[in-house]
């Protein structure tokens, strides 16, 4: 048996390493995919384009405005005249919020009133106008608690003064929030992690269903099928070069995103090459299935492409997968991605154990043993 | 004969892909040692069979033992004794010649003691061994060929299946091809061939006509010439070969009348004098230069057993 697959993985190496194109998807193509989402991948909004239209002009509007300018979120970068300006400005996307500070902000806020402050979001893209009006909000909490508190100083020490009121002591709640594991709420490191499964997906899925198409296409496998070679060799054969390419994508990924991207790794080595296996075992054989439906290389990468989009989406890689409907988070649950990524990022964020992860192992376990009966017994030695 | 010698036999074999009958109820036997050719058109239903015989297609219907194994149930084990090469080149391109032989022979795995020396055996059978080195992919069609087969002769299996294994190949490597096929024959190995040629045909100690499924005859190829022109064949050699023709194809005593270059061909039944043809064409004004009788090639004989088919 083993003479047999040694074969099978010798030709399938030496293949691979005459192919140019190959090394290209091998090596460089999960480089560039995690330098790309790396860099591009982040949820975190800075150097917001934003205008000012400031009609106040005095130092309190001022200092509202720095409170702006030094948060490092906003870059303010046109200071239009009118409001009609402003509006243009929005128009043509040159700024995603605007604000305006109207005549009497200091005028009414003295007398003690809610002064309102007009800011302008730019909706369009649903998602950052909801992240940068809570940067807004966050500013704005933090500005009126300045003043506040500036203002009961002062009343208090008047009072104090004129004997008026009797020293008390301020209850004051205070929001310590503190988030574990990622303190600086990057999503950066929240979502490389993640790319580590795509990549991995994508890479073995598709090289294993194409390695065995090609064969198809070209006719070679037919010479293979009238010799006396087990159905369960030629695919262990032909598998095993390609769950190696994983493993050694998996540490040229996490060495990047460890050394130049700065991602903690704060689990075991041993625990996340263990469950990279796993994981590779549905990938692999989900591959392999594909190509037991296909005749041509196109089919097959047409395929994983069919089935690698929902599956990101279905994974929560992006969305929660909480607030999907009931029927698509049953769904999920044959997803083996949604598995693995919490297991990566448990490894590399939380430093989880297999003690913590042995649920989220079992059911990645499960599904790989089944798509590979499956596709193994769909794989026959005979053709029509 | 005794069924001891029959290494192959096929009883009302059939194939039919989705509702079409690629291979028709054919029944034949092919003998211990010989070179058995199948020969038809494409699309006749020869590499349907060869495919049913390697354990690559189950049959519809029928029965066939390759070897002491049965076709339907024991395709595994007739692979161990088999080697098979198809009409398209199906090794590794991107392998050297010696890594493709390596590869098959650890896959038919070939003794170790005996690598080497089969190795170097196929090396010289093919002719390569000075382009031991050279990637697959860069070899003529013909070294090819070579290459392939000798990877399907590494384990020595007693019988060789071959899928129009010279199509493509040009006329001096197609001659070396068959040299090489009647040595392995003269050692004993069982030769199954596919063609659609018919002078390679003509090579083939035993030959079945197979045509839209069905297999026509079966003999000797000088079996097969006798048995399907029932006749004599006339050349005729005349001035207005186009009126001639039109002139004897209305006749109804001729069997058959075809034009042959500028000639024409007469198929007269047996027992019919030729001469009376001679004197009626005279009289139509067409001036008779040459009727001889002519020895039937196999084409005449494959044209005349599929105009009978059909």
């Amino acid at each position: 048996m083993w003479e047999r697959i040694k074969h099978i993985f010798l030709k399938e190496s030496i293949q691979i390493r005459r192919d140019r194109r190959m090394l290209m998807i091998i090596f460089v193509a999960p480089l560039l995919q995690l330098v790309l989402l790396g860099y591009a991948a982040t949820m975190d909004i800075n150097r917001i384009p934003t205008a000012v239209l400031d009609f106040s002009k005095t130092q309190e509007s001022r200092e509202l405005i720095s409170l702006f300018r030094n948060s490092g979120r906003f870059t303010i970068n046109h200071i239009p005249e009118s409001q009609k300006e402003l509006v243009e400005l929005l128009d043509q996307g040159k700024i995603w919020v605007g604000i305006e500070i109207e005549n009497d902000f200091v005028k009414e806020m003295k007398k003690g009133k809610t002064v309102p402050i007009q800011i302008l979001i730019d909706g369009t893209n649903s998602n950052t106008a909801g992240v940068v009006s809570g940067y807004i909000n966050q500013l704005l909490f933090s500005y009126n608690k300045k003043i506040s508190q500036d203002k009961l100083q002062k009343k208090l020490a008047q009072g104090l003064l004129s004997g008026q009121v009797q020293p008390v002591k301020i209850l004051n709640l205070e929001n310590q929030a503190r988030a574990w594991y990622n303190p600086e709420l990057k999503s950066r490191d929240y979502n490389l992690p993640g790319v580590l499964a795509l990549i991995l997906m994508i890479t073995t899925m598709m090289l294993t269903s194409m390695a065995i198409v090609r064969e198809k296409e070209i006719g070679t496998i037919e010479q293979l099928m009238v010799t006396p070679i087990k159905t369960t060799e030629l695919i262990l054969g032909k598998v095993i070069p390609f769950a190696l390419i994983g493993f050694i994508d998996v540490v040229l990924v996490t060495s990047v995103a460890v050394l130049w991207f700065k991602i903690p790794f704060r689990g075991s080595f041993f625990l996340l090459f263990l469950s990279v296996g796993v994981y590779l075992l549905t990938t692999i054989g989900i591959g392999l299935f594909f190509s037991t439906l296909s005749r041509t290389q196109q089919q097959s990468m047409m395929l994983t492409f069919f089935f690698v989009m929902p599956a990101i989406i279905l994974s929560g890689f992006m969305f929660p997968i909480a607030n999907m409907p009931r029927l698509i988070q049953y769904l999920s649950f044959a997803n083996p991605l949604r598995y693995f990524l919490v297991i990566v990022r448990g490894i590399f964020l939380k430093g989880s154990s297999f003690r913590v992860l042995w649920d989220q192992i079992l059911p990645l376990g499960i599904i790989g043993v089944i798509v590979l009966i499956l596709s193994t017994a769909r794989f026959k030695k005979k053709i029509g | 004969m005794d069924k001891e010698s029959f290494i192959v036999e096929v009883e009302n074999l059939v194939r039919k892909f989705d509702g079409f009958t690629a291979v028709d109820n054919i029944t034949f036997q092919v003998r211990k040692g010989e070179v058995f050719g199948f020969l038809g058109p494409n699309g006749a239903g020869k590499t349907t069979t060869i495919k049913m015989l390697c354990g690559l297609l189950s049959p519809t219907s029928g029965r066939g033992r390759v070897g002491d194994y049965d076709i339907s149930t024991q395709s595994e084990k007739i692979k161990e004794n088999i080697g098979y090469m198809s009409q398209k080149f199906s090794l590794y391109e991107e392998l050297t010649v010696e890594e493709n032989i390596d590869f098959y022979s650890g896959i038919y795995r070939v003794k170790k003691v005996l690598k080497k020396e089969r190795k170097e055996w196929v090396l010289k059978m093919a002719d390569l061994e000075d382009k031991r080195g050279r990637k697959t992919g860069e070899l003529a069609l013909g070294w090819k060929q070579r290459l392939a087969l000798g990877c399907a002769l590494l384990h020595n299996p007693p019988i060789l299946f071959l899928d129009e294994p010279t199509s493509g190949v040009d006329p001096v490597s197609r001659r070396n091809f068959w040299d090489m096929i009647y040595s392995f024959s003269d050692k004993g190995t069982t030769v199954f061939v596919t063609t659609h040629y018919l002078d390679e045909a003509e090579y083939c100690h035993r030959l079945g006509l197979i045509f839209k499924g069905k297999l026509v005859q079966i003999g000797t190829p000088e079996e097969l010439k006798g048995k399907s022109v029932s006749g004599s064949i006339w050349e005729l050699e005349c001035d207005k070969p186009i009126e001639a023709l039109d002139f004897l194809q209305k006749d109804k005593r001729i069997m058959e009348v075809s034009l042959f270059g500028i000639n024409i061909h007469l198929l007269l039944p047996s027992g019919e004098e030729v001469t009376p043809f001679s004197h009626l064409l005279k009289e139509k004004g067409i001036e008779v230069i040459r009727l001889h009788k002519v020895i039937p090639s196999l084409e005449d004989a494959f044209v005349s057993l599929i105009r009978k088919e059909s």
